[in-house]
């Protein structure tokens, strides 16, 4: 156990190294950062005085040294658009991207593991023939179209719910501020949360729904069934969590793609998280948020990656190791 | 002879298909008394395991019975709603399986799947049950019962894991045990080992069985009585010494001869000629008459029923008319 803790720790720390360097060599290959800088009307001995200051003129192992010694102490430098340190503007917008990608994807975990299993238990039902037509629509429709969709039909025809922005606030640290709080806030929450969470959702459901019937064919189900075990226990007790065994892994990276492909969602809704940030920074080629934005995203799925790994040891008990060894 | 425990009649099991039905059942009859061994032989698609998913109430849909009766004792039970076939099943009929790789849930431990078994039929609290579910163990013969019930299947080699299948049929003291290949995904060494097991645990509980096979050494073996089985006809019922010694029906011979001796070398298997039909195309009359070397002429054009001769019962013409 604390074996492969540790050597999953060791790959997740490799994974990072390798983004950094993909991180750091933006800054080396998407133009001369000091031309993003300085003025038009500096010298070349500015340039150059600058160049040193920055130490851009080290060689480049050093350089990437420092830049992963900088990153390890949350230090990515200051946003050429912005002028205030990259951190500090991360922090600022990171509460509302979290807060979406969290409803959104408990939204679509919770929605689709049920639904998966209504589908796959009442597999003739017209309720079921229903959810699983209509969820075509969640998986073939792109992001942005469901978003403006769902802004024509509930704010502008019906005008239940608005169509940007976050709603009220309530700022609960210096840095984070939530609008889980207030009405408002979570009036705001709902569409871009549908938005972003209908194609997992529709997904984890299908997934599910397909795992659950293989499930249901296997021979200990039907072993179970022989031995007069009550409907209610063999679905429920016997056959869901065989399901959810594989779903674990798609649902952890699913959730890490919530939160990495919230750029879509956060515009169209001009939600104001990372995600619309890293557009508008892409648009005036910041590097500095770009890269720290990189960093940020592959450090989520590493995240989310060891947790499911962890989650399988504690769900799977053919992962553990055998304590005796099996005899004839 | 004492009243019959199973008794099926006429048995006919159905696939319909889009615009015909498949008939892989077709007028089954037999009888399982209490305490006996019933063995079922015939080759793979003769409807051996569909006789004893038919039984159990466990027919895959579309598949269903289409007429015929299914009696445990003085209660018809083919056609009983589900709850009440639930409640039978485990509790006064259960069924093993052929994979004891695949019957055991692989996430839960052995003592989750044997309590939970115990207490859907017995009314026990948790600690008799567990006490039950250890002694069950015990008397299938895994050792140190009380330490390895914690444990999970795959922490068990393929025999013992059918042996706890075993434990796992017997938890709610059953009547009469379908065990679908039992041994077959096993090696040799060891299916005896579990035929010894099945044979004893049945005899100290009483349970009847019904043990489907191809294998004639285990039927030889294990059974009183035996039943051949032939594209979902009996073929032959009767005494296993009978049947083994003085086979009747033209392929219960086939079956007899091609199983090798070691008495005398041969170069060459014998086998039947050509192979059982599909299920949409049995011929008329008996449905082995195009492979059967003492073929008469009312071969091709009456249904045999299953004749009574003094060795046991026989669906073929040959033997019309000879008085048991």
């Amino acid at each position: 156990m604390i074996a492969m803790l540790i050597r999953r720790l060791i790959q997740a720390a490799l994974v990072m190294l390798v983004v950094a360097f993909i991180s750091f060599s933006l800054f080396q290959f998407v133009g001369d950062p000091i031309n993003n800088m300085v003025g038009q009307e500096a010298s070349q001995q500015d340039r150059a005085e600058l160049r040193e200051r920055l130490g851009l003129n080290d060689p480049i192992p050093v350089q990437f040294v420092r830049f992963v010694g900088n990153a390890l102490q949350g230090e990515f430098g200051i946003s050429y658009r912005m002028a205030r340190p990259v951190s500090e503007v991360i922090l600022e917008r990171l509460p509302a991207t979290l807060e979406l990608a969290l409803v959104s994807g408990v939204l679509a975990i919770s929605l689709g593991i049920g639904l998966g299993v209504y589908t796959a238990l009442r597999r003739d039902g017209w309720l079921s023939h229903f959810i699983m037509s209509s969820s075509l629509i969640g998986v073939s429709l792109p992001t942005f179209l469901i978003g403006i969709l769902l802004i024509f039909v509930f704010s502008v025809e019906l005008q239940w719910l608005p169509s940007f922005g976050r709603g009220e606030t309530v700022q609960i640290t210096e840095n984070w501020s939530t609008g889980l709080l207030t009405t408002s806030g979570w009036k705001s929450l709902i569409l871009p949360a549908i938005t972003l969470g209908l194609f997992q959702l529709t997904l984890l459901m299908r997934l599910v729904r397909a795992e659950m019937l293989e499930v249901l064919r296997t021979d200990y189900i039907k072993f179970a069934r022989a031995r007069g075990i009550k409907q209610r226990s063999i679905h429920f007790h016997h056959a869901l969590k065989n399901t959810l065994l594989p779903v674990i892994t798609i649902a952890g990276l699913q959730l890490g793609s919530i939160i990495a492909f919230a750029i879509i969602t956060e515009t169209v809704f001009q939600w104001p998280g990372v995600g619309l940030l890293f557009i508008n920074a892409i648009r005036f080629v910041d590097i500095p948020f770009m890269s720290a934005y990189l960093l940020l995203i592959a450090l989520v799925f590493v995240v989310i990656n060891l947790i499911v790994d962890l989650l399988y040891f504690a769900v799977d008990p053919r992962l553990r190791v055998t304590k005796r060894s099996a005899s004839r | 002879m004492t009243e019959a425990l199973l008794s099926v009649r006429d048995l006919v099991v159905e696939f319909p298909k889009r615009k015909t039905k498949l008939t892989a059942l077709d007028k089954v009859s037999f009888d399982i008394h209490p305490g006996e061994i019933l063995g079922m032989v015939g080759e793979s698609g003769a409807g051996k395991s569909l006789t004893g998913a038919a039984i159990i109430g466990l027919l895959e849909p579309p598949g269903h019975v289409a007429s015929g009766e299914i009696w445990l004792k003085d209660q018809r039970i083919d056609q009983l709603p589900y709850e009440q076939m639930r409640r039978l099943r485990g509790k006064r009929i259960a069924m093993i399986f052929q994979d004891p790789l695949t019957s055991l849930n692989p996430i839960l431990t052995i003592a989750d799947q044997l309590i939970e078994t115990i207490q859907t039929h017995l009314p026990l609290n948790d600690k008799d049950a567990r006490a039950r579910a250890i002694q069950l163990l015990d008397e299938v013969g895994i050792p140190a019962a009380s330490k390895r019930i914690d444990d999970y299947p795959h922490q068990f080699s393929g025999g013992m894991r059918q042996r706890v299948v075993i434990a796992l049929a017997l938890a709610g003291e059953p009547e009469l045990i379908i065990a679908d290949e039992p041994t077959t995904a096993l090696d040799v060494s060891v299916q005896a080992q579990i035929i010894d097991v099945l044979k004893r645990m049945c005899h100290e509980h009483k349970t009847a069985v019904m043990l489907v096979t191809h294998d004639m050494g285990v039927i030889a073996e294990a059974c009183d009585r035996v039943a051949v089985m032939y594209a979902g006809r009996i073929a032959e019922i009767g005494e296993v010494r009978q049947i083994v010694k003085h086979p009747q029906h033209p392929y219960t011979q086939g079956l007899m001869g091609s199983i090798p001796s070691i008495a005398e070398r041969v170069d060459r298997l014998t086998q039947i000629p050509g192979s059982m039909p599909r299920l949409d195309a049995i011929p008329s009359g008996c449905a082995f008459n195009p492979r059967c070397t003492q073929k008469i002429a009312r071969c091709t054009q009456d249904r045999p029923e299953l004749i009574a001769t003094e060795l046991g019962r026989v669906s073929c013409w040959l033997y019309d008319g000879e008085t048991p």
